[in-house]
């Protein structure tokens, strides 16, 4: 059973979504480790490491998704977690920009897959399969 | 049935406590110099003598429990992954099993840490690492050095369920004496040392009580059941949570200041007690306990008094001393008791570094933390501010006619807003010196032994 981390990042308090996809992940047969709301990239990292877990989902609500999320790949790198993939979604910056550009930014944040608001999350599945195997 | 004889074989005292079980009450309590290098039993007949000559018309000893914390206690190496995860857990199966932690290493073990362990002394090592069904690369890795390194120390292996088929092949291989317990942190953040504690008990009876000379002493004691800070542990659980129909006195903390290390006990959940602030990292213990090996009166002295400049030593003392030659010949002469007021007045610095310092390793703390939408407030450790009582024990404090002036460091805040120390207790003294020997009743009688701490802590 693959282990997947989930959470939302910052002082972000949004729980509802969080709950929902710690379900459906385990419905699809994940182990759904869910560290839950207002956790710090620290938080994600230590509990990735200790459940060698294969991919962090990252969610951020409120708007300040940029700034949580920023160094969350080189630090991963740093503890070690070199092969984790990492995705993030919900709302994950303010106000109605361009998506395309604001996946690029992330992408170049060193996230393998990008969100925008109200993705589906059976979406992020498909792409689990796909970048973890079956 | 009559009397129940406690003893505590200490590091440096033997200590027996006496309790009438029909008269429920404690007869009378003694102390005679511990002797492990001749024979524990001289120390203990010693201490007997004293204990009948001093209470003639004491009835028939009918049974006898023992604990101890002689020949250097019981020390253990806590191995683990992630520091504030599983060797943060490690830790506190071994601390809560009444072990010093000497040793402690994270993640991968390299050859200089395996040399360190090499030139320890140690009683028992506790290996963890991983999550059930998470890392399993990191506890493998470990367990194969250690197989290398022929240690001939036992081993308990309390990580990965998923590792521990492997593990077994790898000390069986290696000859290694080690026992496979449940994982210390199954779940993320989750703390479960009950078996990894109760094996460590197991192997304390069996087999460190013989390996430093004490097992001599169960010719006429029985099995020493466990190692005292254990006992004191126990003790102060029950006087919190009281027994079936007795009440007890809700949460509380112990503070044993010893010659060697500083013990800090305490029995509370100590969740966050306000709503904006939010609990970070492993789950507490309800039942905690923390030992501090560089706070100390006697053998700790000077490692005490490098901790603080002598500006700093200023705010525990009001003379003016010659510290680091005061501290040294406390270390040089751990039986040292002070002659002059001033020699006294050190002991009490002494005395409140300890209680302060510990106290600030002990509990949990607020961190301010700036964020796009204000200020919000992370806990880590526990809230203890709203303990209820705090019970000193120890041969300094018990023996010191301020020692409940001591004890106030414990709430000593000024410059310290962020930890959550008690914030208006109740202080009382284990005058008696009695706190071990009732964790040891506790186990068959603990109903009495609640009666007896509540009538005898003042
Ligand atoms: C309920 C709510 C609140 C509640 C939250 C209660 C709680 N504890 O959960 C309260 C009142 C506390 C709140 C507060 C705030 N909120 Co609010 N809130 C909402 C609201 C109305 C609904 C959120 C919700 O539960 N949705 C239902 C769940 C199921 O959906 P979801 O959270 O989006 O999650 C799904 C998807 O996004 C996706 N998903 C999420 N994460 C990820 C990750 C990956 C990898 C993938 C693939 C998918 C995925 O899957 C989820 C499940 O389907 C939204 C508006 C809206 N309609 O979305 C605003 C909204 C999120 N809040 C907003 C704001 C601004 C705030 C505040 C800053 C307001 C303020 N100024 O105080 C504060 C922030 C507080 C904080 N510290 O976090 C804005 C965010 C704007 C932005 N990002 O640009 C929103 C969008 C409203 C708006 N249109 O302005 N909020």
């Amino acid at each position: 059973m693959k282990t997947i981390v989930i959470g939302v990042i910052g002082a972000d308090v949004h729980a509802v979504g969080n709950k929902i996809i710690e379900h459906v992940l385990t419905e699809h047969g994940y182990n759904v480790v869910n560290i839950g709301v207002l956790s710090t990239q620290e938080d994600f990292i230590n509990a990735a490491i200790e459940t060698n877990a294969k991919a962090i989902l990252v969610s951020s609500l409120y708007g300040h998704g940029e700034m949580d999320c920023k160094y969350l790949r080189e630090n991963c790198e740093e503890a070690g977690l070199s092969k984790i993939k990492l995705y993030v979604g919900g709302n994950i910056v303010v106000g109605k920009q361009d998506f395309k550009e604001v996946e690029q930014r992330f992408k170049k944040m060193g996230f393998d897959r990008v969100y925008p608001p109200g993705t589906n999350i059976e979406d992020a599945i498909t792409h689990l399969r796909e970048d973890l195997g079956e | 049935m009559s009397v129940h004889l406690l003893v505590d074989f200490g590091s440096t005292y033997t200590k027996l406590t006496a309790v009438d079980l029909e008269e429920e009450r404690i007869v009378g309590t003694s102390k005679a110099m511990t002797t492990v290098k001749t024979n524990v039993l001289d120390g203990f007949n010693n201490a007997l003598e004293k204990l009948k000559n001093a209470n003639p018309n004491m009835k028939e000893i009918t049974a006898i429990s023992a604990c101890s914390s002689a020949a250097g206690g019981l020390k253990m190496v806590a191995i683990g992954l992630v520091e504030e995860l599983t060797v943060e857990a490690a830790k506190r199966a071994c601390l809560g099993a009444g072990a010093l932690v000497n040793l402690v290493f994270s993640h991968h073990l390299s050859r200089k840490e395996i040399k360190q362990l090499k030139a320890a002394e140690i009683d028992i090592i506790l290996l963890a690492g991983g999550t059930d069904g998470g890392n399993q690369e990191c506890i493998l890795h470990n367990a194969k050095k250690l197989a290398d390194a022929k240690l001939n120390v036992p081993i308990i292996v309390a990580g990965n369920k998923d590792a521990q088929d492997e593990i077994e092949e790898i000390f069986t291989k290696s000859g290694d004496e080690f026992y496979i317990v449940d994982n210390v942190m199954p779940k993320l953040k989750q703390l479960n040392v009950k078996e990894a504690k109760e094996v460590i008990r197991q192997i304390f009876i069996t087999k460190i009580i013989e390996a430093k000379g004490i097992k001599k002493a169960e010719e006429q004691t029985g099995e020493i059941i466990m190692p005292t800070p254990e006992a004191v542990l126990i003790a102060a659980e029950l006087l919190a949570k009281g027994h079936e129909d007795v009440e007890g006195f809700g949460e509380l903390m112990v503070i044993d200041i010893g010659g060697a290390t500083t013990d800090v006990h305490t029995i509370g959940a100590g969740f966050p007690k306000r709503s904006e602030v939010i609990f970070k990292g492993l789950q507490e213990p309800f039942a905690k306990r923390t030992v501090e090996g560089d706070l100390g009166m006697r053998y700790s002295a000077n490692a005490l008094v490098s901790l603080v400049s002598p500006y700093e030593f200023k705010q525990y003392s009001s003379y003016e001393h010659d510290i680091s030659a005061a501290a040294k010949k406390r270390h040089d002469n751990v039986d040292y008791l002070p002659e002059s007021e001033e020699e006294r007045e050190f002991d009490r610095a002494l005395a409140r570094i300890c209680c302060d310092y510990s106290m600030s390793r002990h509990v949990g703390q607020v961190e301010v933390v700036y964020t796009p939408l204000g200020n919000m407030y992370y806990q880590t450790g526990k809230d203890l501010t709203d303990i209820r009582y705090v019970i000193g024990t120890g041969g300094v404090l018990i023996n010191n006619e301020d020692a409940k002036e001591i004890l106030r460091e414990v709430n000593q805040k000024s410059n310290k807003k962020l930890e959550l120390r008690p914030s208006d207790p109740e202080f009382l003294i284990d005058q008696k010196y009695i706190l071990s020997a009732m964790g040891l009743l506790g186990q068959k009688y603990p109903k009495l032994a609640i009666k007896l701490m509540k009538e005898n802590l003042e």
